[in-house]
């Protein structure tokens, strides 16, 4: 698979200040942080969740819970791509009943990802509430489903991509807009 | 994201018949497939929706309670559709042939053959004929690599890294299907792997596995960081291969005694099912050294981590 990069859409400052503005509006909208956990998304989820858990620690005073979670076994393309799945960890070490849910992921596109995490969710207990924040929403839901934070809005088409680059796992923070080569049809579901 | 997911697949062979010639970055991939599904067993809803729609039987030839068993739960925590054979009661005792329980399986649409036989090469005699994934539980004295999964999970944890570890597996080497694909999986991972049993129990061609031989239980204590001690099958000294259990006990038997005058004890590894007071010591194996009920809890994300990986992809394509 080869992707060329059409366009930087934030760097390493821009990222921080959109993060900074995310968890700014958690707290606003939840009025503190009260009940409040966040669960990353494997893998990039994880570090804007902790990220955002640093910001928010920083601007309210007070040590959000967070929780990792692997949404594989949830897939409903499990049995569909010829390939094996890589199942990775979840750890989340708290009880979620009753608790106040901020699920991170880095880019929303066709849903179908935060299906098999609400899903997954539904399994470890009964949230009091799920909200979710992104980076990055690209479009093209194929579910009823919209993310209550955003980081950018990005209009892209079927061909692009959206990456996030992170420090953490990739050694540099930006978010880049990425466009195929050479479509296929494995290529594709790989994107979702 | 594409990019930093591993391409292509995770096991190169879509049956398990044994760990003999599998790659230690194989056996690596399943063992931290069993790691991140372990986290299932300690859920309040120990159940996860990926295997719906996937019909697994049990093909049980040969006895066994602990293999079908976590297979069975295994089975479960997955969503996978169940059915058990066991040879009692079906149409075996009337005289059916392998070939035609087996034809007659596969005229069901089973998505996934879980076997234990008494004859070696069972699974391998069904995954050439059988449009199924074979699963190996245990064929004769072949191998039973779902036991030395777990056995190698179980040292991963406990060790962090089994390269350089040294095994010792004690008792009759002869007769054991789960002391191959244990010397096959600690070899491919890089451990050291000693043997050590009475000279009748000790296949004469154990050195073209590499590993070292050893009559002397108290020299392999010494040079052991673990032993995994076998079951005396009861069997093996009516048809003489040993003058008696007691004797077994004195010669080979894990006591409290043997393990204090070691520097460090061993971790104690056991396959189960025990025979308290011939190969081990009641008292060892309620001790802290044994992890013989860790395995059990491992013997169940292992078999999940197999039957992920292998009823993924292909068998829906």
């Amino acid at each position: 698979m080869k992707f060329r990069v059409k366009a930087k859409l934030a760097d390493a400052d821009g990222m921080r200040r959109t993060l900074t503005r995310l968890a700014h509006e958690i707290i606003e909208r939840n009025k503190g942080l009260q009940n409040l956990v966040l669960v990353g998304m494997q893998t990039r989820g994880i570090h804007i969740a902790g990220r955002l858990k640093k910001l928010i620690n920083e601007i309210e005073g007070g040590d959000v819970p967070s929780g990792v979670l692997d949404v594989t076994l949830y897939r409903d393309d499990f049995r569909l791509k010829f390939k094996q799945p890589q199942v990775q960890v979840t750890s989340i070490n708290f009880d979620i009943d009753e608790k106040n849910i901020i699920l991170v992921d880095d880019v929303m596109y066709t849903g179908r990802t935060v299906r098999a995490a609400l899903d997954a969710l539904m399994d470890l207990g009964r949230a009091a509430r799920i909200q979710l924040v992104v980076l990055v929403d690209r479009g093209h839901r194929e579910l009823p489903l919209k993310p209550d934070f955003v980081g950018k809005n990005v209009p892209t088409s079927i061909g692009e991509e959206v990456r996030v680059r992170m420090e953490e796992s990739d050694g540099e923070d930006a978010i880049l807009l990425v466009e195929r080569e050479d479509l296929d049809e494995e290529d594709q579901a790989d994107g979702v | 994201m594409a990019s930093e997911k591993k391409k292509g697949r995770i096991l190169s062979s879509r049956h398990l018949l044994g760990l003999e010639g599998m790659a230690g970055e194989e056996i690596a991939n399943i063992l931290d497939t069993a790691d991140a599904l372990k986290e299932i067993l300690d859920r309040p809803i120990k159940k996860v929706p990926t295997l719906r729609g996937v019909t697994v039987v049990n093909l049980f030839f040969e006895a066994s309670t602990r293999t079908r068993l976590s297979f069975e739960l295994a089975e479960k925590r997955l969503s996978a559709d169940l059915m058990n054979f066991s040879t009692s009661g079906s149409s075996v005792v009337k005289g059916e042939t392998l070939l035609d329980t087996a034809r007659n399986i596969e005229a069901m649409r089973i998505d996934v053959v879980v076997v234990r036989h008494q004859c070696p090469g069972v699974p391998g005699f069904l995954a050439d004929r059988l449009s199924s994934v074979v699963v190996n539980a245990g064929d004769g004295a072949h191998e039973h690599p779902t036991q030395a999964l777990l056995d190698l999970l179980t040292l991963r944890q406990k060790f962090g890294d089994i390269k350089g570890l040294k095994v010792a597996i004690i008792g009759d080497i002869a007769h054991s299907r789960v002391v191959k694909s244990n010397i096959y999986g600690l070899k491919a991972l890089g451990a050291e792997v000693m043997v050590c049993g009475p000279p009748t129990l000790i296949p004469r061609d154990v050195e073209s596995l590499q590993v070292k031989v050893t009559h002397n239980v108290d020299k392999a204590l010494e040079w052991a960081d673990t032993i995994n001690v076998l079951r005396l099958q009861l069997e093996r000294q009516k048809s003489g291969f040993l003058p008696s259990l007691r004797e077994y006990y004195w010669t080979f038997g894990i006591t409290m005694e043997r393990l204090s005058r070691l520097r460090e004890a061993p971790v104690i590894l056991h396959p189960g099912p025990m025979n308290r007071g011939v190969e081990i010591e009641s008292a060892v194996a309620d001790s802290d050294y044994a992890v013989i009920l860790d395995q059990v809890t491992n013997g169940v994300a292992v078999r999940m981590a197999v039957l992920v990986l292998l009823s993924a992809p292909e068998i829906a394509v």
